[in-house]
């Protein structure tokens, strides 16, 4: 006998994702989805993206890691408040791991959380976390093929991050080559070249930020 | 290595299903996949291997069916398949498309034996052979 069932494998993900979305229109908050390989600099981008905006809203950042809360303590380090996510080996964070980290948070008290994904190009990009964009950062060590080994991360991401742009010069990395196979992948998205460490071309990724955010403020407040 | 935890989501909702038609034996799963998730059959087949013992479906089918991807022009409104790269229109050679297939994860059906089933294959004295 068959049974018809017709629906999304990742339904629970799914709901609980819209859930966490409600909370977070609810309370005015924009967050983003941060996704990136291991060793990229997603924490050295998030603490750099902390520095440009602190003044202007209210930040939080969820950690996600296989273990450890290294990254958590060093955010925490900034007087930022910072929950860590451990996966236990899971290669991804998913939206029931994001709610009980938001649990651990005010929300009234926020205007931008930063999620940290797991280090990993493939696996966060089939889970919806609730998120208002998911933004990727690739770095130049890494080289400028990546997107066509990791083509799905570079398609969904509403910007990509190139980091480490300092080091252009001892890399082989051909930034045109790079440049066109992201666009043909994501036609629109922006890439920012940036030194997170060392604080260059930050300002450009952080005004789309802020733009973005400022955007979705008055998409709520229009209703 | 996440289709692990799609499997998980495939088994679950199957299992609910079965368990409400009450099912003895779940005996195939079908599901749609998107040619642009990062999902690979070998390792769904895998894992299905490795989580469906000691459940309903233990001894079943997993038949995935694969869509291709699809996008329509946002200029002249033309709807064309393409692969991964170069999303382009192919009449109007405009690059500002919409993705209107190609990233499905779904579960169609299942394929159950009931009660019922098992008496009639007793009665038809075992011939239970797959139709």
């Amino acid at each position: 006998m068959e049974i018809d069932i017709s629906r999304p494998i990742l339904d629970r993900n799914e709901r609980l994702a819209a859930e966490n979305r409600e909370r977070f229109v609810e309370n005015d908050v924009f967050v983003l989805d941060l996704m990136a390989s291991p060793g990229a600099g997603k924490t050295s981008t998030i603490l750099a993206t902390i520095a440009a905006l602190r003044e202007r809203y209210r930040i939080a950042v969820i950690e996600g890691d296989i273990a450890s809360s290294v990254d958590a303590e060093k955010i925490s380090a900034h007087g930022i408040p910072a929950v860590q996510i451990n996966t236990g080996g899971a290669c991804h964070l998913e939206s029931d791991m994001i709610q009980r980290a938001i649990n651990a948070l005010d929300l009234t008290e926020l205007d931008l959380i930063i999620i940290e994904n797991v280090g990993n190009l493939v696996c966060p990009t089939e889970f919806y976390l609730g998120e208002d964009a998911k933004v990727m950062i690739l770095s130049v060590p890494e080289g400028h093929d990546k997107p066509y080994k990791y083509p799905n991360i570079f398609a969904l991401a509403e910007a990509v991050i190139l980091n480490k742009y300092d080091t252009m010069s001892v890399f082989d990395f051909n930034e045109d080559e790079f440049r066109g196979v992201v666009k043909s992948l994501n036609p629109g998205t922006p890439i920012f070249p940036i030194s997170a460490t060392k604080g260059l071309g930050v300002d450009e990724w952080a005004e789309w930020l802020a733009g973005r955010i400022e955007a979705a403020k008055a998409a709520r407040a229009a209703g | 290595m996440h289709e692990m935890g799609i499997v998980q989501g495939i088994l679950a909702a199957s299992i609910e299903a079965a368990e409400k038609a009450g099912a003895t034996r779940i005996k195939e799963i079908k599901i749609t996949i998107g040619e642009l998730t990062e999902i690979q059959e070998f390792a769904l087949q895998f894992a299905f291997e490795s989580l469906s013992p000691d459940t309903l479906a233990e001894g079943g089918r997993l038949t995935v069916s694969h869509l291709g991807a699809k996008s329509r022009c946002g200029q002249c409104g033309t709807e064309f398949e393409h692969g991964r790269f170069e999303i382009i229109c192919p009449k109007c050679e405009n690059f500002l498309c919409e993705l209107i297939r190609g990233r499905e994860m779904n579960i169609d059906a299942i394929d159950i034996d009931t009660p019922e089933d098992a008496s009639e294959d007793a009665t038809a004295h075992g011939d239970a052979a797959d139709e």
